[in-house]
């Protein structure tokens, strides 16, 4: 594992230990982390003025290279970018160059001739941004907008945000992370980020088939009950549960599953009276979340969505600083 | 009376499995036997004389499964360059996968692929027959017909037999004509897209996991329809320490099963995936550290009698995409004897198992004659330094597929020399 977790951060990571690429939370230390929710926090207040733009990355182009469609989050990326003054470019290579049997290399050989700087990716396989940072030219940062089942740093980091800004911080914190983890690179993302930046327990509620193989081998418990699951946790992550899943036999019926995990009133009295109630988004009222509990007090989820632009202008800043200081350092190898 | 130059190999250590011989010793090799042992091949005139102190001598290494990429695949690979990367592994043998473009599933293209050989490689060509039409799992081949054309035994290539009724028939036709069948053993309903060892790593990276019962369950099926049937049954490429103990208690009950190994199983784990490294995309999927241990005892103990390349060169567009996209299969016939030297380096294989699984197994496993460095045998053998040191690069491997194990690191073991029929078939260059 540590081999691992050293080429992981390699790959991420500058000659000095700066972030260029965020392609996964595996790998990195709590210092770094804590640098992110510090950098974001610092844009919340951009995002509160009346002129909502910083000059970080001005004169830089950001590429949305969305393999795989999504309008929440490249919306909050090019929002994100265009707050720190780049210029954007949407590509949804889903319904263009892909379908006509351009290879991934191919198609990067050509974005890469537009002398971009950075390349946000959204795609359906695992590890595809992994594969993109190693073949892109040096110098351009690669940012993961979710890939496959493995990894959404950014969205994990901007729970994260959420969880410090309502808890203070990580230190004995209690999160139960409930519902599809087998298909969900957000909870991978979140079970990582947590037990890097300290909390003393991930709880993962959910039947055997929604759950992968060696999955405590992450670092969290497991919990087939709703109620004695979730008692004493501080934060309750609910994931979005799809329609495909009763088609591939892993579940009976949405009605089953709302059932047996939907969180509603009565079940959350069981966990900490001050306990919050996430969700990544969008979910699905009445199958994973009842009405009363996802706009009641409890709910940050609100939250989440607002804090999602300050986690990508800091980690899209981060990584642009940590490419350009690369870039300095070879140039001064060289000379 | 020698109608051939006579050439001697002098003070190399001889590994003879076949006879249980491991000492120093003199070879006299002429007509293409080995024609003399020791002191009688010290006293005997030779024309030629080689020094081998410090080097291994071997029978030429017999591989049950490689990749040769011809007919139709030439981008990967042909006939003529990956018999010359098996030469250069050592192998004196190789058998011919018969998933190629097209299937060998008729002895009109094992005709052309033994008239490509003759012509154009260096060492033996074996082929296997496809025991389906078009590997499909569907329709029987016409067997008798590829095996009368020279086909050594009959397989599934890498695809799964689906269906369990036609398993059965092939087998039972298979048995009629005393025919081998060597299957590659995969519950592909429990397999479904997977790519990758369900386990740790896939927890950890989200990829799509085969769970270690698609093969357990598929050995098991296969072991019961082959007990019944009464086939010759050699299970190909296992990858799970239980699927080695079912077939140790077939074995043990008297059901005529075999099983190999790819070498590159017995040195990796599921941990070689934990960078999306599209080389070590196998299938079957490199499994648990468990797993691994469990395979090189099933080849300590003889449960599993050869250990085969599975030797997969592919274009760089095959590897060049991200982890799911990309072809199974590594370019690992030059590799495999270093592979081995490794574990042997490292006290977990002992150097005549080793060597024992990549000849005479193998040979059992065909029913050829057991190749043997006694007097009046076929002179295929290799001489080994197992003391240098090469490195896998783009540059020095001779096989199309430049996704070699290990590559760039210093690997132990070198063939200097290899002969079939007593011939000089490769020669190291450096």
């Amino acid at each position: 594992m540590t081999t691992t977790d050293a080429s992981a951060r390699a790959l991420q990571l500058n000659d000095q230990g700066q972030l260029r690429h965020f392609l996964t939370i595996d790998g990195l230390d709590r210092e770094l982390l804590t640098r992110i929710l510090d950098t974001a926090d610092s844009f919340i207040e951009v995002g509160e003025r009346r002129i909502k733009k910083v000059p970080l990355l001005r004169g830089c182009t950001v590429v949305n290279l969305f393999f795989e469609s999504s309008t929440r989050t490249r919306s909050t990326f090019e929002l994100a970018a265009k707050r720190l003054s780049a210029d954007v470019l949407n590509l949804d290579i889903s319904t263009s160059a892909t379908s006509k049997g351009e290879s991934l290399s191919d198609t990067l050989l050509n974005l890469e001739a537009m002398a971009s700087d950075m390349f946000v990716v959204r795609h359906s396989r695992s590890g595809a941004p992994h594969f993109i940072a190693q073949s892109v030219t040096p110098g351009v940062a690669i940012i993961n907008a979710g890939d496959g089942r493995h990894a959404h740093p950014t969205q994990a980091m901007l729970d994260m945000l959420t969880i410090r800004q309502h808890k203070g911080g990580f230190e004995g914190l209690k999160v139960a992370i409930v519902g599809d983890i087998l298909h969900s690179r957000v909870a991978r993302s979140q079970i990582q980020a947590l037990n890097v930046l300290g909390a003393e327990e991930v709880r993962l509620i959910a039947p055997s088939t929604l759950l992968p193989t060696d999955v405590e081998s992450l670092g969290c418990t497991v919990a087939y009950d709703m109620r004695s699951g979730l008692k004493d946790i501080d934060v309750i992550i609910m994931l979005r549960l799809q329609r495909e899943r009763m088609e591939g036999a892993l579940l009976p019926s949405e009605r089953e599953f709302y059932k047996v995990y939907g969180l509603n009133t009565e079940k959350l009295a069981y966990a900490k009276p001050d306990a919050i109630v996430m969700h990544p988004g969008p979910i699905n009222r009445g199958v994973e979340i009842e009405s009363a509990v996802a706009d009641g007090p409890r709910s940050v989820i609100l939250n989440q969505v607002t804090n999602g632009i300050a986690i990508r202008m800091a980690v899209m800043s981060m990584a642009m600083g940590g490419q350009r200081a690369q870039r300095g350092q070879d140039a001064e190898g060289q000379a | 009376m020698s109608s051939t130059p006579a050439l001697r190999i002098e003070n190399g250590r001889v590994i003879d499995p076949h006879t249980g011989r491991d000492e120093q010793q003199s070879l006299l090799i002429r007509d293409g036997l080995i024609a003399a042992t020791g002191s009688e091949a010290d006293a005997a005139a030779a024309d030629s004389v080689l020094d081998a102190a410090g080097g291994l001598l071997t029978p030429g290494f017999i591989d049950l499964y490689c990749n040769l990429r011809e007919p139709g695949n030439g981008q990967k690979g042909s006939i003529a360059s990956e018999s010359r990367a098996a030469a250069r592994g050592g192998f004196t043998t190789v058998c011919a996968a018969p998933d190629s473009s097209p299937v060998n599933d008729s002895s009109a293209i094992t005709h052309l692929i033994r008239d490509v050989a003759e012509r154009d490689a260096p060492i033996r060509v074996l082929p296997l027959g496809a025991a389906t039409k078009g590997l499909s799992g569907e329709l029987l081949s016409d067997m008798v017909g590829l095996t009368g054309a020279g086909c050594v035994a009959l397989s599934n290539g890498s695809e799964t037999l689906v269906n369990a009724r036609v398993l059965r028939r092939c087998m039972a036709y298979a048995r009629t004509f005393g025919i081998t069948l060597m299957l590659h053993p995969q519950n592909q309903a429990l397999a479904a897209d997977g790519f990758a060892h369900d386990g740790l790593v896939t927890a950890r990276l989200g990829l799509l996991g085969i769970p270690e019962v698609a093969e357990t369950a598929a050995v098991m099926e296969m072991i019961l329809l082959a007990e019944e049937t009464g086939v010759r049954l050699h299970l190909s490429q296992l990858s799970c320490a239980r699927s080695v103990d079912m077939v140790a208690q077939a074995r043990s009950r008297g059901v005529a099963v075999t099983a190999d190994v790819a070498m590159h199983h017995l040195l990796f784990t599921e941990q070689a995936l934990a960078d999306f490294d599209s080389r070590y995309h196998l299938q079957p999927p490199l499994r648990s550290e468990e797993d691994r241990q469990g395979l090189i005892e099933g080849v300590r103990s003889g449960a599993i009698g050869a250990i085969v390349s599975q030797h997969q060169p592919h274009d760089p567009a095959a590897k060049n995409a991200p982890l799911g996209d990309t072809e199974a299969g590594l370019s690992s016939v030059e590799s495999v004897l270093s592979m081995g030297l490794i574990l042997v380096e490292r006290g977990e294989l002992e150097l005549p198992a080793l060597i024992r699984a990549l000849t005479t197994g193998p040979a059992q496993v065909l029913g050829l004659t057991p190749p043997s460095l006694s007097v009046g045998q076929v002179a295929d053998l290799c001489w080994i330094d197992p003391q240098a040191r090469w490195t896998a690069t783009a540059e020095t491997l001779l096989s199309v597929g430049k996704h070699a194990p290990l590559m760039g690191t210093e690997l132990p073991g070198v063939v200097n020399q290899a002969w079939v029929d007593g011939e000089a078939v490769y020669t190291r260059q450096d």
